[in-house]
């Protein structure tokens, strides 16, 4: 019999309030958390709009030494999955650390550490051949990055499998469903997974302004992620984390563990088009909707809701509104869908496990949080966005997709414990 | 009759002392558990290899069987103010002259070479890419680094330019899902697909969850392991593990197991292996099946000082420094349905360092018993190449098998007793090979093993 995987634990930090609870006050109040970039003067950038998070590696707990070496997309998922593994109240010291695992996704890791980093080594960019009298003794954690799944293991005490997921902006997902796999196949019983990303640092923001990616929506940051809007023009980057405590069903049922949701299905599906471009027919993705829901032997019509990837790139929302009529059929026109990157932006690949953690909450509150800056339809994107505002809705099922650079395409399925027990 | 087979034979060589000290190991790693499921093995039929002394399989195999190393002074810039100047380099690869002009401006090396070791991956097993059904061959592949060279000179543009001057290909071109991502798109795989982050263990990572993926239904999956960071960048970046090897001497520089290992050469390339559900191999009428992946496990080292809050406990237990690669090792032979006494042959993960060496030379006795099985690091010829270690070790091992004989390890002669294990050094061994365990450790703790055997066609 096929072991059954639940969430009994969630850890958040993204932009708009630390927290879980707090996240879910920004998604269902509507609120976005865009800025104009702070980290750096953005001026000589073409889009300068960013979702930063307010973090202080102490004030969060974490020592000295440990800010001091951790990247902060390290730190983000250090102190996420604390927080999921307080939250699902489970006792480590009673568990066999070899049967407790990691995933750990991520997009750019170290990208902020490795920019300080280079900038020191480089006199400020001007040398191509670098200085080895500025290394820091942690360079090589930052060019090869598995060190944070090592860091989220140690700080969990987890001695199973541990891993890192880097499939571009589907990591979240993927790491997730990575946990997922190895739970159901008996590899471990308990992983702490899911994703952080903190790539608001100026090599980023000119990799995403050279192909116009971003947005150059710089005159109103608050309404610069406009996923679905006719007049939408790219994404907003931004950064988080968020993690989870994976379990198998019965061990926790049997622990009396607080059950946010099971994970009943997940699929990637890859377009093999183009490393950044996507075909219109969302073929792909659709397909991966599909296996999706035939793996938690869900008909299209049993979605609730769907968590769309809504990155606000035009090619994106067209794309994925093709898939989601493709694999649901005339079901796609009655169901709500909304992108949560219109209040907290696109934190690469953390946004993939932020959106596994708003689709909780939904299936929590029987809420769905809304697509914000939505004002001005696109006959091109003819679904039900849920605009500005949160709507009430019973959600006990919850499709969530993502698409990525190197054509990604990947569905999860989400349902109420007490539906889907 | 070499001393570790009499003994075997003779099945009473091993010291009682040693006998305790395996029956304490296994306590220590705890009961392996049953077969999972999704477990079954997969075929390898399809091998391509780019290393640093050898493009393509037979001309690797050639060098490695000759003893021919590729480590060399660094000759990609100027190494004379670095403390260490010797590399496993890959000198004669034009990529223009195995890759399409239009993905030379968009690709750093390391993606260069991992694309061209999945075509030679692919053109061996005689697949064709174009004929297979929409979604059954995926890609899943590991990388330490992403396309650094590359990125490196996109931040020196950024930072002596401005942004205007970043490539439109920087986005892409860096991130670690990049040789993943361009097999996809180069041979039309729509399949599932993945990129894992890894040192020198991961590149085994990907192999299993390759194999996973097989076990779930897709019936093919090119995978492996590639990296490369020799630009000045990603040379101190290398020098900042603290592991690195300062000799001059390219002989002497990396001696794995040997009472004069001094450190580290990190080298660059990597293996791309095409692994099949052996049915659809069979159906599809596949040339040849190099071996099977039977097995496969991963376990993490805590490190004592920084397990944190409420995993802190004072009854966790403390385990010996070789408990997790032994326990990686064991469950994947479990996995594969052998003991101990069934592996001709341990590819080691060889770490260079005396005191890492010892740590595995430990799992190895405690498993294995003293002298009780052949070990080889042919890694030592290569250096070591971070993701793409543990798949060109897989390779290599199923040409051991191929061809009954196993490679010895560079340049190491003089192993001391008190690691208590049988390395192969000097030439290689002619022996019959069936079944070859292959470990990999990566830093910060990471443990990996694979086992393979000769098919059962």
């Amino acid at each position: 019999m096929t072991r059954r995987v639940v969430i009994t634990g969630i850890g958040v930090r993204a932009p708009g309030g630390k927290g879980v609870k707090e996240f879910w006050s920004t998604l269902s109040g509507g609120r976005t958390a865009t800025r104009r970039i702070t980290f750096f003067d953005p001026s000589p950038y073409r889009s300068q709009v960013a979702a930063e998070a307010d973090f202080d590696p102490v004030v969060e707990g974490l020592t000295a030494a440990e800010a001091d070496r951790m990247d902060r997309a390290t730190q983000f998922a250090v102190v996420c999955a604390d927080e999921a593994v307080q939250d699902s109240g489970l006792d480590l010291t009673a568990l066999d650390p070899y049967r407790v695992g990691v995933s750990l996704g991520s997009a750019v890791a170290a990208a902020t550490s490795l920019e300080r980093e280079y900038l020191n080594l480089s006199g400020g960019g001007r040398n191509w051949e670098v200085d080895p009298a500025g290394l820091s003794p942690y360079m090589f954690d930052y060019m090869v990055p598995s060190v944070m799944p090592a860091e989220v293991a140690w700080a969990v005490g987890a001695e199973g499998p541990v891993a890192m997921v880097s499939n571009g902006c589907t990591s979240g997902l993927d790491s997730v469903g990575h946990a997922v796999q190895l739970i159901r196949e008996g590899s471990a019983d308990t992983m702490v997974a899911g994703a952080s990303d903190t790539p608001i640092t100026p090599i980023v923001v000119a990799c995403f302004d050279a192909i116009k990616a971003t947005t150059p929506r710089n005159d109103a940051p608050e309404e610069a992620s406009r996923p679905f809007d006719g007049s939408r023009n790219g994404f907003v980057l931004a950064e988080g984390a968020a993690m989870f405590v994976l379990e198998e069903y019965d061990s926790a049922k049997r622990r009396g563990a607080p059950i946010y949701a099971e994970v009943t299905g997940y699929a990637t599906r890859s377009n093999a088009f183009h490393m950044t471009g996507l075909k219109p027919d969302g073929r792909e993705m659709a397909e991966a909707i599909r296996v999706a829901l035939n793996e938690s032997r869900a008909d299209p019509t049993a979605v609730d809701y769907i968590n769309a990837h809504g990155s606000g790139t035009k090619q994106n929302d067209r794309h994925e509104t093709a898939a989601f009529k493709r694999s649901l059929g005339p079901h796609a026109y009655a169901t709500p869908v909304s992108s949560i990157k219109s209040m907290v932006g696109h934190s690469l690949g953390a946004i993939g496990s932020l959106e596994i953690a708003a689709s909780v909450l939904a299936i929590q509150h029987d809420v769905v949080p809304p697509t914000a800056n939505l004002h001005i339809s696109d006959p091109e994107c003819d679904l039900d966005y849920v605009p500005i505002t949160a709507r009430e809705h019973r959600v006990d099922t919850v499709l969530t997709v993502g698409s990525g650079f190197g054509g990604f395409q990947s569905a999860m399925v989400l349902r109420d414990p007490e539906e889907a027990a | 009759m070499s001393t570790s087979e009499e003994e075997r034979a003779m099945g009473g060589g091993i010291p009682s002392a040693v006998r305790q000290t395996v029956r304490d190991a296994a306590r220590e790693d705890g009961p392996a558990e049953t077969a999972r499921s999704g477990s079954s093995p997969v075929y390898v039929t399809g091998i391509g290899v780019a290393a640093p002394n050898g493009l393509g399989l037979e001309r690797y195999w050639e060098a490695v069987l000759a003893g021919r190393s590729g480590i060399v002074p660094i000759s990609r810039f100027d190494t004379s103010r670095y403390p260490a100047r010797l590399a496993g380099q890959i000198e004669d690869f034009d990529a223009s002259t195995h890759l399409p002009s239009r993905l030379l401006p968009q690709t750093d090396v390391s993606t260069r070479l991992a694309l061209s070791a999945a075509d030679w991956a692919i053109a061996d097993a005689g697949v064709d890419a174009s004929s297979a059904t929409d979604y059954d061959m995926g890609v899943v592949t590991a990388n330490g680094c992403g396309g650094f060279d590359f990125t490196h000179r996109e931040f020196k543009k950024l930072w002596s330019e401005g942004p205007q001057a970043v490539s439109v290909y920087e986005s892409f071109a860096w991130f670690y899902a990049v040789n993943t991502g361009q097999i996809s798109i180069r041979n039309g795989m729509r399949g599932p697909s993945s990129a894992l982050v890894a040192e020198q263990a991961g590149g085994l990572d990907a192999l299993g969850h390759a194999r996973r993926t097989v076990g779930r239904g897709t019936p093919l999956m090119v995978t492996g392991g590639v990296d490369s960071a020799f630009d000045p960048w990603g040379w101190v970046s290398h020098l900042s593990s603290g592991r690195i090897s300062h000799a001059t001497d390219p002989e002497r520089a990396y001696l794995p197991f040997d009472r004069e290992a001094r450190g580290q050469v990190p080298g660059e390339g990597g293996a791309i292996l095409l692994v099949e559900d052996p049915a659809a191999a069979r159906a599809r009428g596949a040339r040849r099946v190099y071996g099977e992946l039977a097995g496969y496990a991963s376990t993490f080292d805590a490190a004592p000082g920084r397990v944190r809050g409420r995993a802190a406990h004072p009854a966790r237990p403390r385990r010996g420094r070789a408990a997790g690669l032994r326990r990686a090792a064991r469950l994947a032979l479990t996995e594969a349905g052998l003991e101990p006494q069934d592996v001709d042959v341990v590819f080691a993960d060889a770490a260079g360092v005396r005191d890492l060496d010892r740590v595995e030379a430990a799992a190895i006795r405690d498993l294995f018993g003293v002298h009780g099985v052949p070990v080889t690091a042919p890694k030592a010829l290569t250096g070591r190449l971070g993701a793409g270690g543990g798949p060109l070790d897989v390779a290599t091992a199923l040409l051991s098998i191929r061809d009954g004989v196993i490679p010895a390890s560079g340049a190491t002669a003089d192993v001391p007793a008190e690691y208590g294990i049988d390395v192969v050094t000097g030439a290689p061994r002619e022996i019959r090979v069936r079944h070859a365990l292959v470990l990999a450790r990566g830093r910060w703790g990471f443990n990996s093993a694979v086992v393979v055997r000769a098919a059962t066609t």
